[in-house]
């Protein structure tokens, strides 16, 4: 018998019982929760009269439409605030492990919360209204985004109804590039099997250039997986994992974290391990990545120039190019590094953790954004991540540049908050999606690694984070 | 949740690939605490000259006229037919809500994206995959006849095209059953809570840390 993969030793572990069509009942260890996908779940909870199964498996903030400004003045916006305080009373009424309300001062984003306290772990099933949820699988955690049916489902049974995925292996072997992030890694990804490439799969990361990326690199890679089409990504958990949840507030503590610790060690697929589907990546001609148009596959290298539709034999494809470069305000051939920006964002939970601001700040010390740039958002992740920064004085460096420092949240990744862009500006952005009008209606988005936004911001423009600015 | 049976529909082309979840319904409607009421604002940004907000009169705001949904020949379409990875993106389940409030019960595409995929089934919305060869043939067919209706019939699993040929879509037997019957998949699971209950208690001994409680 061939041996399993982690993907299936995770999904078998969970299962509560097979339907006869291979339709299961799989049990949920942990259950994220933000403002914007729950209310309607609550609600319909409420209607029927249940409880939640177990409240201790919930962890809870508020992020998508905190302001990162003027925190004494509350939230503006009274949609916003209505939603914001349906979550605080919906955690009041039926429960949770961990709350941090707005203000909290270890509020944050949801993704980010969650593993730096420790509550995603390894081994684990992790669900959440919220498709970046694929961020946790960096543990070795079985991690996807699911609808506010959902999450009503798995508020009321501990379960969620769903179906074996498909197993896919990307394999990125060889030593990554001098400034190539987790992030290019990702976006290469994407540029190679498309957002629908991933479609049906779990994805496991794999290979060398992957044991070789930080625990944060690997969340940031896990995130995109599902610009890649997949719900969940996966790293084997290996001493990076342990080393980094060792202490945390609830990770496993005295005999029971040695018992963990041995457990996890378990969780990798087997050598011989059959998936579906294989792709592989040499890291070493990975470069830096700047996408170009309104889908996270139009991705290429900084050095490249914008495509020409003329170029394209398929015509849907031809249309898609030509639809994509007129939204983005860009002619066929320009150089990517010719393209001017209006704005900078740095944050999201795809990259607003220290390491990423750490790389930021690398860039910027000692220089002041470029004049052209209106403004430039540095947004922590959470509270720590913020006192962290602090402490090691990235926010001066930051502030002395011009950018601005501001109070955690999802901010400008979705712009469902007062920061956005306005029609026709252009951002650098590392965040997760350059879909029309995700930034802000009208706004056009070019995803790329926070040392290369960093740059941006300096130079005006994208330059290549390889050469000196 | 609304059952689903069979449907005779007009048929409405949405020529492009990867509609993501966003173009379909902006985050400014993901304010609402309300299931209903998102149908006015169902693709607002290629709907509307303007910049929508929650809580517009939409009957007052500018169209653009050449959007699809504007196309005076698609008014009433319950079929939206689509290209590959329709609802790509965002989890929101706001997505398949707009689309349903709108009055679409049927998406067929080559393929969808997985969460929108499923989250379709939780509100009586009927995708369907079919080949890309075929999709093809269905956005030619629709171009070229005005008024352009599809029969689909879930228990028999088969489209009915207007010149009377079968074509047949696959679906996962549990979701069929579910939406025939407009079940409601909550009910349904917790008649097994004794084997969530003894699942549970087996975890939580094998592994006690999973079981933390308030620090």
């Amino acid at each position: 018998m061939a041996g399993k993969t982690l993907y299936d030793k995770l999904w078998e572990s969970h299962v509560v019982r097979e339907e006869s069509d291979g339709t299961c009942l799989l049990y949920i260890d942990r259950h994220l929760i933000h403002e914007v996908t729950s209310a309607q779940a609550f609600e319909g909870m409420r209607l029927a009269g249940r409880k939640a199964w177990r409240a201790a498996s919930i962890v809870a903030n508020p992020d998508h439409n905190t302001p990162t400004d003027h925190w004494d003045e509350g939230i503006k916006d009274p949609i916003s605030r209505l939603q914001v305080e349906t979550l605080d009373a919906n955690i009041r009424d039926f429960g949770a492990l961990v709350y941090f309300p707005f203000k909290h001062a270890n509020q944050g984003i949801i993704h980010v919360i969650g593993p730096e306290n420790g509550t995603t772990l390894p081994g684990t099933t992790v669900v959440c209204g919220d498709s970046h949820t694929s961020t946790h699988g960096a543990f070795g955690a079985l991690a996807h985004g699911i609808g506010t049916s959902e999450v009503e489902h798995v508020l009321a049974t501990q379960t969620l109804v769903a179906k074996r995925s498909q197993r896919m292996l990307v394999k990125v072997e060889g030593q990554l590039g001098k400034e190539i992030t987790a992030k290019d890694v990702a976006l290469a990804i994407i540029g190679k099997i498309g957002t629908a490439g991933g479609n049906g799969y779990a994805i496991e990361f794999g290979g060398s250039a992957i044991r070789g990326l930080s625990i944060e690199g690997r969340m940031t890679l896990c995130n995109m997986t599902i610009e890649a089409g997949a719900r969940a990504g996966l790293v084997a958990p290996d001493e990076k994992t342990i080393e980094y949840l060792k202490g945390r507030k609830y990770a496993p503590k005295g005999a029971d974290w040695d018992k963990a610790v041995a457990c996890w060690a378990t969780l990798k697929s087997d050598p011989d391990a059959k998936f579906d589907a294989v792709v592989e990546l040499d890291a070493a001609r990975i470069e830096p990545q700047v996408t170009w148009g309104t889908s996270p596959e139009q991705v290429l290298p900084v050095g490249a120039r914008v495509p020409n539709p003329a170029n394209e034999p398929d015509s849907q494809k031809r249309t898609g190019i030509e639809r994509a470069l007129q939204y983005m305000g860009l002619a066929a051939d320009t150089p990517i590094s010719e393209i001017k920006v209006d704005k900078v964002f740095i944050g999201s939970c795809t990259n607003s953790r220290i390491e990423d601001l750490r790389a930021a700040a690398k860039v910027v010390k000692g220089r002041k954004k470029a004049a052209g740039v209106k403004l430039v958002l540095v947004v922590p992740g959470s509270g720590i991540v913020k006192r962290q920064a602090e402490d090691e004085g990235l926010d001066k460096v930051f502030l002395d540049a011009g950018f601005e420092w501001r109070e955690p949240g999802c901010s400008m990744c979705l712009a469902m908050n007062a920061d956005r862009l306005e029609p026709g500006e252009r951002c650098a952005s590392t965040s997760n999606r350059n879909f029309e009008g995700r930034q802000g209606a009208g706004g056009r988005t070019h995803l790329v690694s926070p040392a290369m936004a960093a740059a941006a911001a300096i130079a005006g423009h994208f330059v290549d984070i390889r050469k000196p600015l | 949740m609304k059952a689903f049976k069979q449907i005779n529909g007009l048929v409405c082309p949405l020529d492009r690939a990867n509609v993501d979840t966003d173009a379909i319904i902006p985050k400014q409607f993901l304010k609402s605490i309300k299931r209903t009421g998102f149908g006015p604002y169902l693709f607002d940004e290629w709907r509307y000259a303007d910049h929508g907000e929650p809580g517009m009169d939409c009957t007052r705001r500018p169209l653009r006229k050449e959007f699809i949904l504007n196309l005076p020949r698609y008014k009433g379409a319950q079929i939206l037919l689509a290209r590959d990875n329709f609802g790509c993106g965002s989890s929101r389940e706001h997505a398949p809500w707009a689309i349903e409030d709108y009055g679409f019960q049927v998406i067929i595409a080559p393929s969808f994206a997985d969460i929108f995929f499923n989250n379709c089934y939780k509100n009586g919305i009927l995708p369907i995959v079919l080949p890309a060869a075929t999709v093809d043939k269905l956005f030619a067919d629709c171009a070229a006849n005005e008024g352009y209706r599809l029969s689909v019939d879930l228990e028999s699993q088969k489209i009915i095209l207007p010149s009377g040929e079968p074509l047949g879509f696959d679906i996962q037997p549990h979701r069929k059953h579910c939406l025939l019957n407009g079940l409601d998949e909550i009910g349904l699971t917790l008649q097994h809570a004794d084997e969530i209950k003894a699942f549970e208690s087996k975890h939580k001994a094998a592994q006690p840390w999973l079981f933390a409680q308030q620090a």
